[in-house]
């Protein structure tokens, strides 16, 4: 199966978010490719403000049914989060709880003025009323499998087709 | 036994794990895996930047009943207990159980069955009793979660766990320590959950110094080295973990006094000074200045006192939030 091409969705979202980061603009990635994504938007839309990182292990909403994540990193919001235009940055778009766990933690950081969502690929299926407004682009992923981000020692950053 | 060789099974087992070897209880650092004891210090550390945020908390716990238990005082392990539990987002109730239906002849197992009845899920228990927790965690449901917070003689878990994530934070490996355990270790439950953390984390070199009244016969077995001179003991420490006198677990005479105890095994920054350069103090609290540490010590440039007890807050949350979800 053909997967979409990770650098070419990446450098057409920095495209189309030139005009929509100003120089106040906050962003943040979430663990651990959303991060990745995020480290190149940032890089190359030359954001003033340093990067954020969220790991949303403490906010998940399986953590009754599948327990604390094995491996917890920390988050850092390296900014204060009140008042300000943010950028949330993930690989993959799917059910959309993990952006639900990530707004509610940046929530406890502070009150943003808006959050707005950045998805390298949104795969549907979701089951929140959660909608990204930069896609890179849309891709339906067979069922059973999972559509992940990887980055080379290159940095260079490629999509792949995992059993779920 | 069974035919199966089945209670073999189930009396081999660590009563601490579950059936898929998931941390049900902590008890004791004895025999727990390292692989355990690793995943709750690094999550612990993801924990510490929860408390600079303006929200001082995570909903991990939300709807979950955490009983403090404390058959004995303590002011400060009960507190720390209760605020991690709440910036877990947990309902806590403290009972002081000294005050209670123990007083008016309820049993240890009665008083933990009528709590159960009132949806208890996680019981931090401090008892004068060696064993008291373990002895709570066979007789509970099994959805249920019990933490020990000191036993008797006997475990200290998360103070040990605390002390060696203080000493990974300052020292980061703990391939090459020598740590020094000075003063009380006879009566003290926090020296050995210290020294079976430190083993299980392969410091080669744990030592522990003070008169020979005060320690335990046989605590060679252990896997230290004994020093009942302090000047000795220190030379070359990397880390120099002061006890308390623990006055009140004394029967009988076994020091002269505590002037005669500040002479001989009291840290001075002259017998500091013994130990490398970069040597970190600790001490579990409360002190007694002048017993066993003296006040430029405790207040020095090497002491990492009072971080323990920030690191001790989010240790409590990490082993919380670990077993709440297994």
């Amino acid at each position: 199966m053909q997967l979409p091409d990770a650098e070419a969705l990446c450098a057409d979202l920095v495209r189309r978010l030139r005009g929509a980061a100003g120089p106040e603009t906050g962003m943040v990635g979430i663990h651990t490719g959303g991060t990745w994504l995020a480290e190149r938007l940032h890089r190359e839309l030359g954001l003033a403000l340093p990067l954020g990182a969220l790991d949303i292990s403490f906010y998940r909403d399986d953590y009754r049914k599948s327990g604390l994540h094995k491996s917890v990193r920390a988050s850092k919001v390296p900014f204060d989060v009140n008042g300000r235009h943010l950028l949330l940055v993930d690989d993959v778009l799917y059910t959309g709880r993990t952006v639900r766990a990530a707004m509610n933690e940046l929530f406890d950081y502070g009150r943003p003025e808006s959050i707005t969502l950045v998805a390298l690929v949104d795969r549907g299926e979701r089951q929140l009323p959660i909608c990204a407004q930069y896609a890179g682009t849309t891709f339906a992923v067979p069922r059973g499998k999972m559509l992940r981000l990887d980055r080379d020692g290159a940095g260079r950053l490629a999509l792949r087709l995992d059993d779920a | 036994m069974a035919p199966d060789g089945s209670r073999c099974a189930w009396t081999m087992r660590n009563p601490q794990l579950n059936d898929k070897g998931e941390l049900q209880h902590l008890l004791t650092l004895e025999g727990l895996p390292r692989e355990i004891i690793v995943r709750i210090l690094d999550t612990a550390s993801s924990f510490l930047g929860v408390t600079e945020r303006e929200v001082k908390k995570v909903p991990l716990l939300r709807g979950v009943s955490v009983f403090n238990l404390f058959f004995e005082n303590s002011t400060r392990t009960r507190t720390t207990f209760e605020i991690a539990a709440k910036r877990l987002s947990a309902d806590v109730i403290n009972l002081n159980i000294n005050t209670s239906s123990t007083a008016k002849g309820e049993t240890l197992l009665d008083t933990v069955d009528n709590l159960s009845a009132m949806h208890a899920d996680m019981f931090v228990v401090r008892h004068a009793q060696s064993g008291a927790a373990h002895m709570i965690a066979r007789h509970v449901a099994s959805h249920l979660h019990v933490i020990n917070a000191g036993d008797g003689r006997h475990a200290h878990p998360t103070q040990g766990l605390l002390d060696a994530y203080t000493i990974r934070h300052y020292k980061k490996d703990f391939g090459a320590l020598v740590v020094a355990i000075v003063g009380d270790i006879l009566h003290s439950r926090v020296a050995r959950s210290l020294i079976h953390v430190l083993n299980i984390l392969g410091t080669p070199e744990v030592r522990v110094i003070g008169p020979q009244t005060l320690l335990p016969t046989g605590v060679e077995s252990l896997g230290v080295r004994v020093f009942h001179d302090m000047r000795k003991g220190l030379a070359g420490a990397d880390v120099v973990v002061m006890l308390r006198l623990q006055n009140e677990r004394m029967r009988g005479p076994l020091l002269p006094s505590a002037q005669e105890f500040f002479k001989y095994y009291g840290l001075t920054p002259e017998k500091l000074a013994l130990a490398k350069p970069d040597a970190i103090v600790m001490h579990p609290g409360p002190m007694n200045r002048g017993v066993e540490i003296d006040s430029a010590v405790a207040d020095g440039t090497q002491s990492v006192i009072l971080p323990q007890v920030t690191f001790g807050i989010a240790v409590r949350m990490a082993v919380m939030s670990i077993l709440g979800g297994n």
